[in-house]
């Protein structure tokens, strides 16, 4: 028996290290690896919540939102492609502008 | 308390993943760090009951999207990132600042909240249940992200292509 909290704080602290990764990151990659830290952590309170009201309602939004995850790195990874071939660099401080 | 235990220790992996995707300088490294995040993740759905999540996190998260950024990775020869001095406000306020929200919260969430125990295995999520409802009550939005992913399919295909060069090559005949 686990209380809800302890999943709570554990999805809080996965989303703070995602945030700060997002942060202190320079690397496009890493930045969008961070992002995917994020969707875990809120998608483990997702689930925490659904087991804890009994509603499995709340495993089919985790399910949506690892399909929408699914999806936005692949738009991402192409477009970190797209970046990469025009400016030769993966630092998104060299990244400003959005036009070469 | 055997729960409680897998929990402690999956929950620490997770975390420990968490701090070594934030510490690594090179991107593979985050990446294989991120793969033990989803993995330990995976058991605390498995934890939680929800089978059909914890195979598709593994599956999805860990297999395909991982591997993905990997693929990425070695394509575009990412080496080791240089750091930035972040601003000395941001260190000052923002570190201290953070850490004492995060504390508070947590103190909220475990002595006020006032939660019950989340008994694992009473809510089991097998996939027939979960395949039951994907297919009624949420069939719309189902439909709807199978265009969301295609969509998707064709605008990486559009983005990752090579532009046409202007000049048009020679024939060879």
């Amino acid at each position: 028996m686990v209380p809800l909290s302890y999943y709570l704080v554990l999805s809080g602290i996965l989303f703070a290290c995602g945030v700060t990764g997002f942060l202190i990151k320079r690397n496009i990659i890493s930045i969008f690896m961070s992002i995917e830290l994020m969707l875990n952590g809120v998608n483990l309170s997702f689930v925490a919540f659904a087991a804890h009201w009994h509603a499995l309602s709340g495993q089919i939004f985790v399910f949506f939102v690892m399909v929408v995850a699914a999806a936005e790195a692949t738009v991402g990874l192409a477009i970190i492609i797209a970046v990469y071939r025009t400016r030769e660099t993966l630092n998104v401080d060299q990244v400003n502008l959005l036009k070469l | 308390m055997l729960h409680l235990i897998l929990f402690l220790v999956f929950g620490a992996i997770c975390v420990a993943g968490a701090v070594n995707l934030l510490v690594q300088r090179h991107p593979i490294n985050g990446a294989l760090s991120l793969v033990v995040v989803m993995g330990s993740l995976a058991a605390e759905y498995l934890l939680l009951g929800a089978e059909f999540v914890a195979a598709v996190q593994v599956i999805v998260y860990a297999g395909a999207i991982m591997v993905l950024f990997v693929f990425v990775i070695m394509l575009l020869n990412a080496g080791v990132e240089e750091r930035t001095t972040g601003s000395r406000v941001a260190l000052l306020f923002g570190v201290p600042g953070m850490l004492i929200g995060s504390l508070l919260i947590a103190w909220v969430l475990i002595s006020r909240s006032g939660t019950e125990a989340v008994a694992v295995g009473a809510l089991p999520g097998p996939p027939r249940i979960m395949g039951w409802l994907l297919f009624h009550e949420f069939l719309l939005p189902f439909e709807v992200t199978s265009i969301l992913v295609l969509i998707a399919i064709m605008g990486a295909v559009v983005l990752a292509a090579k532009p046409p060069s202007t000049a048009p090559t020679p024939r060879e005949d």
